[in-house]
């Protein structure tokens, strides 16, 4: 029985088809990504699954038909987005952004604060900037802290769309570290990512997303492997 | 050990000193305000001129207004320029259901028209606006910024327009010519239109409503506070900051936003029932596109989001008009011995020249809030330090972090 199930999802721009008829399927505790070059409809898909997008197709979520969910429902069912370029709540504090991450929950000033420690203790950076504004952030603490807003929802399925867009090496790596630690405490991930390297090599799975289909879905190792997805994603053609 | 401990201390017990300290400082200052609102009436009065209570009168309408599209464009972050329109509603409810003129349309009403009581009226202007808030938000859902601006302003327009055409079919609202002979505000038998004698003392018409509104822009002021405070409150911050995100953390940004530009406008339909009461005369010319832009401006220069920087902003910008009116011709013709520019036409130099220089050299406003000054501040001095940090930390987090605690300690 797997937690996320995608069957034949279509998502337009009016007449422009960027996603065609694509299917995914996610376990509960696993981590599978979709890799894919500008424009092959990552972000779509998961604004879709997220019911940021209007979107034709069967999407089953953890019982739930997703399409007879609002997007502002999905929080409180366990369902976080972390959205592409972050977005964070720039005037507001690094913990004030924390703790909007529980609006959906509705707990007590004592669960609000478990809840930060927790957060904290995954991303001690957070804890060192609490006070400071989020828009005065790095761009890596910002991902964190889009990160750690989402986990203070509780969420069993965490989508995380581009988390090493535009930054440094170092940075994304810290950003992996933290993201694999959240998934090892039993959140189900779904990456989006066009650092086909680094999120084969975090996930058990990927699916390569190529003009809105669907072109490969395999394990990691088997993709990593296949001399097709090394030429055309992971630039090892020049070697 | 004990040299790492030392800062984390301190910076724990100064907010807490400072902020049983700054409690102290609130508790004190809002008695000191609560005290010169109380007697400024009497001041003003007993320097014997009612064109100056007239004004404070005006300027709690203001204050009322202001908090009202603070709501919708400081805590939602929802540019709106049609506010004025909620004024017109309130007014014009309150008009319309405590005047003579529905006679005119409905004979069947009686020669005299309705003249509800303020209780019915005021709450009834507040929810009519407050429909319209919602009626305004509902086709905008998906509009933001310049574009939300325009439909707004249209918005604004064209209840205005509707109140100056309105005449016919039906004579609804009298069009441009106006519903005159409005009722004062009436406890009971009690009339506010009147001054009323209590032994030797007599209280001046305009004193009772200074009174009145200004209970009732407190009220507005509290509400205000306790919205912000809320979850609700929240939710706006965040649909301000971004709406993607705030919808991602479960926030039902339909009927928030829908909630925001009801909230707003029933604040403003209230003011607008209290300015019906007060003048005695409505027209559609009070109502145009430049009294939208006073009232944002007075949100925008005092400091959007931030209640005593919205107070301050429309304090300064009801006041200084009005004293240039009253000083700036005579000053003129002592000075030059002629007036060579028109009072009316400094005023909205006056406007211009405020705005320009707040933009320039307080972006936030005059008064934003005090914990958002403090932060950038104290960001601005650690800044060159936090940016060493941030280098060091990507080369190797734990010793950066030891090294600059060793620098600070």
């Amino acid at each position: 029985m797997s937690l996320l199930s995608v069957r034949n999802l279509h998502v337009a721009y009016g007449a422009i088809q960027a996603v065609r008829g694509i299917n995914l399927d996610i376990a509960a505790g696993e981590r599978v990504c979709l890799i894919g070059s500008n424009g092959a409809g990552k972000t779509t898909t998961l604004k879709a699954l997220a019911r940021l997008l209007p979107a034709q197709g069967e999407l089953h979520y953890d019982g739930h038909d997703l399409q007879r969910l609002p997007a502002h429902g999905l929080a409180k069912r366990g369902l976080a987005l972390v959205p592409e370029g972050r977005g964070v709540f720039a005037r507001l504090t690094v913990l004030e952004n924390l703790l909007m991450g529980t609006y959906s929950r509705n707990s007590s000033k004592g669960e609000q604060e478990a809840d930060v420690q927790r957060v904290f203790g995954l991303l001690p950076r957070l804890a060192e900037r609490a006070q400071q504004l989020a828009g005065t952030l790095s761009g890596g603490e910002q991902q964190m802290l889009a990160i750690g807003r989402a986990l203070m929802s509780h969420p069993k399925l965490l989508l995380l769309d581009e988390p090493s867009m535009g930054l440094a090496p170092i940075m994304v790596q810290k950003i992996f570290d933290v993201i694999r630690s959240v998934t090892e405490q039993g959140v189900t991930l779904l990456l989006v990512e066009q650092n086909a390297h680094l999120a084969l090599s975090l996930c058990s799975r990927g699916y390569v997303l190529s003009n809105g289909c669907i072109t490969m879905q395999d394990d990691s190792k088997a993709l990593l492997a296949n001399p097709q997805v090394q030429a055309t994603y992971l630039g090892m053609h020049m070697a | 050990m004990m040299l790492s401990f030392t800062p984390d201390t301190s910076s724990a017990r100064s907010p807490a000193h400072s902020s049983a300290h700054s409690r102290r400082n609130a508790i004190l200052g809002s008695a000191l305000l609560a005290l010169a609102v109380l007697v400024l009436p009497i001041l003003i009065s007993a320097s014997g001129s009612m064109t100056w209570l007239r004004i404070a009168d005006i300027a709690l309408l203001y204050i009322m207004l202001a908090l009202g599209l603070n709501i919708v464009v400081g805590f939602a972050g929802l540019l709106d320029l049609g506010y004025i329109a909620f004024f017109a509603v309130g007014a014009y409810v309150w008009a319309l259901l405590s005047s003579p003129h529905l006679a005119q349309a409905f004979p069947a009403l009686g020669p005299e028209g309705l003249h509800w009581p303020m209780w019915v009226i005021l709450p009834l202007g507040a929810c009519i606006a407050g429909l319209f808030g919602v009626l305004l938000g509902a086709p905008t859902l998906r509009l933001r910024g310049d574009y939300l601006a325009i439909v707004t302003l249209g918005f604004g327009e064209i209840v205005r327009i509707f109140m100056n055409n309105l005449n016919q079919p039906i004579n609804l609202t009298n069009g441009p010519q106006g519903i005159t002979r409005i009722n004062p505000v009436m406890f009971g038998q009690f009339s506010f239109g009147k001054s009323v004698t209590f032994g030797s003392i007599t209280v001046p018409s305009l004193m009772l409503y200074y009174y009145l509104f200004a209970a009732l822009a407190v009220l507005i002021v509290v509400a205000s506070i306790r919205l912000q405070d809320s979850r609700i409150g929240r939710a706006w911050e965040a649909i301000r900051e971004d709406e993607i995100a705030a919808r991602a953390i479960g926030i039902n940004t339909r009927n928030i936003k829908l909630l925001a530009f009801a909230m707003g406008a029933s604040f403003g339909g209230v003011a607008g029932g209290l300015f019906a009461s007060l003048q005695g005369f409505i027209s559609p010319e009070s109502f145009g596109l430049m009294d939208s832009i006073c009232v944002l401006c007075m949100v925008v220069l005092g400091g959007m989001g931030h209640i005593p920087g919205v107070i301050l902003g429309t304090l300064l910008l009801t006041g200084l008009p009005e004293a240039l009116r009253h000083w700036a011709g005579p000053a003129q013709q002592a000075l030059l011995g002629k007036v060579v520019i028109d009072p009316e036409a400094l005023r909205m130099l006056l406007f211009g020249v405020a705005l320009v220089l707040v933009m320039q050299f307080r972006p936030a406003g005059l008064w934003p809030s005090s914990t958002r000054q403090r932060e950038l501040e104290e960001l601005a001095d650690t800044l060159p330090d936090d940016e060493n940090d941030n280098d060091d930390d990507d080369d190797d987090d734990d010793e950066a972090s030891q090294r600059s605690k060793e620098v600070r300690s």
